[in-house]
């Protein structure tokens, strides 16, 4: 029962039964967070100055998400998907580029 | 100490308990043992400390700061496809409480020897079986010893039992504080060689050290899949049922003991029936001699494997006596105490019925006398049950 591989996602789709799954929860396939937007769960969003911002990488660096990353020298745009507001890019800036703003003030 | 650190062909040698159970770690050689030591479980980990200071094993000794984290090491190093083992009692099993559920969850096959003691308050540090007894539904196979060579022989079985493919659960060694785990018993050890066989090597099918192929491990799971996740593992526990057997009878052509579900001792026709566990036993097949020479029809059911409990064979075994009492060293306060419950349990589809008692003994260490066991048989040999929980050796 051990040998079952990761389910499928058809079948994560149609919620596949107890003997479908491997054991222990165990997650088989890479980059499956892809598959779970977890942005909803967001409080506050990050908010970033373009005008402040020194490119320095450091919110790249620290976030746990990789909702912000560093491509080809430059800051990304941070991805609202997966962004679940936790605040850490805004307190490791060093030049307070960015500001947590409220998620009900965007409607 | 005892020459136990030479390299060993069968031999019989004197040991406690404590130090038979460090001998088949020796044996075994884990890849990790990380401990944290209490009484009287500490002379498991004091020797094996020794044998790995001597360079007697090769494993990775982690000491670690409480038994909270001597379980998640194990449990991390588990995952790593690693033979992981600790041991533990008592105020330290309760300390991994949480860790308990972690390795069982996450399929992890540790193997864990417990020398059983009491619970605080108030503070004891002698044998009873509240600990063990506190953690029985945590998703751990449970292994009781009567002595010093059970304990021995019932860490390999609990090895592979826990590696089996089947099963890939955690288990316990269970075997009575200071009563087992510290008086000098004869044990007879068995080959160096012939045990590293038997033990062989640990094929994991998923180690978070395989880089080709990654995983994650203790991810969360909500309403969609935690309720199958626990589902296999019951699955996992009814398997550790039948594989059980199986491992004994591999275990069984290297020590010529047999490991059955739980030892029948006078059984055959017996009308009056003491199931019990651990060292408790011995004493009961004292007064079974005696009183089956007096031509009294008396008889032991001694319990090895407590989970997954075997209720279809305890049934069988049982259901032809007249009087059973169960005697057992662990309240399950509010309740009917644990053994009791499960041997109840395991009657209720038994067209004839035996009477049933319960018996409570010897909690924070307190001897169980032949005389104890003794009076019970006569009171079960008179029928006389009183439906409720009765005592002995308390005043």
């Amino acid at each position: 029962m051990m040998a079952a591989k990761f389910p499928s996602k058809e079948q994560l789709k149609r919620k596949c039964g107890w003997r479908e799954i491997p054991a222990a929860g165990i997650i088989t396939r890479a980059a499956s967070a892809l598959d779970h937007k977890t942005g909803s769960w967001r409080a506050f969003r990050p908010v970033i100055d373009e005008k402040k911002c020194i490119q320095c990488a450091f919110c790249a660096a620290y976030c746990p998400d990789n909702a912000v990353r560093f491509v080809k020298g430059k800051r990304t745009p941070i991805n609202l998907d997966y962004c679940k507001g936790c605040g850490i890019c805004a307190q490791t800036c060093p030049v307070k580029a960015i500001t947590m703003v409220e998620e009900a003030k965007f409607g | 100490m005892s020459g136990l650190e030479k390299k060993c062909k069968k031999k019989m040698v004197p040991l406690t308990g404590n130090y038979a159970i460090a001998a088949a770690m020796r044996q075994i050689n884990p890849d990790v043992v990380a401990a944290y030591p209490i009484t009287p479980q500490s002379a498991i980990v004091e020797q094996f400390a020794r044998f790995v200071a001597n360079g007697i094993v090769d494993t990775e000794m982690v000491r670690v700061e409480s038994e909270h984290s001597a379980m998640s090491a194990c449990i991390g190093a588990s995952l790593s496809g690693a033979r992981a083992m600790t041991a533990t009692c008592s105020a330290g099993l309760a300390l991994m409480w949480e860790m308990l559920g972690v390795a069982s969850g996450l399929r992890c096959p540790i193997v864990m020897p417990v020398a059983n003691r009491a619970l605080s308050a108030p503070i004891n540090i002698h044998c009873d079986h509240s600990d063990s007894m506190g953690a029985r539904d945590f998703g751990w196979v449970q292994i009781y010893s009567e002595s010093a060579q059970e304990a021995y022989e019932n860490v390999f079985l609990a090895l592979k039992l826990a590696e089996h493919p089947d099963v890939q659960l955690p288990v316990m060694v269970c075997e009575d504080g200071f009563i087992t785990s510290h008086c000098v018993q004869n044990v007879e050890l068995h080959d160096d060689a012939v045990m590293k066989r038997f033990v062989g090597e640990r094929k994991p099918e998923h180690s978070l050290l395989d880089l080709k192929n990654p995983i994650t491990v203790g991810a969360i799971e909500l309403q969609d899949y935690f309720f199958e996740t626990k589902r296999q593992q019951e699955e996992a526990m009814g398997h550790a049922l039948k594989a059980y057997l199986k491992v004994g009878a591999d275990l069984s052509r290297v020590t010529g003991s047999k490991y059955p579900y739980f030892d029948s001792y006078g059984l055959e026709g017996a009308e009056a029936v003491i199931v019990t566990m651990s060292s408790a036993a011995g004493t009961t097949k004292a007064v079974v001699d005696r009183l089956r020479h007096d031509g009294k029809k008396v008889g032991l059911l001694k319990l090895r494997l407590f989970r997954p409990f075997p209720y279809e064979q305890v049934r069988d075994a049982l259901r032809k006596a007249k009087c059973v009492g169960v005697l057992e060293r662990s309240f399950s306060f509010g309740a009917y105490a644990p053994l009791f419950s499960e041997v109840r349990n395991s009657l209720y589809e038994a067209g004839k019925k035996p009477k049933l008692q319960s018996y409570v003994f010897g909690l924070g260490g307190r001897d169980l006398l032949e005389s104890d066991v003794e009076e019970a048989f006569k009171e079960l040999l008179a029928g006389k049950t009183t439906g409720g929980m009765e005592y002995k050796g308390l005043r």
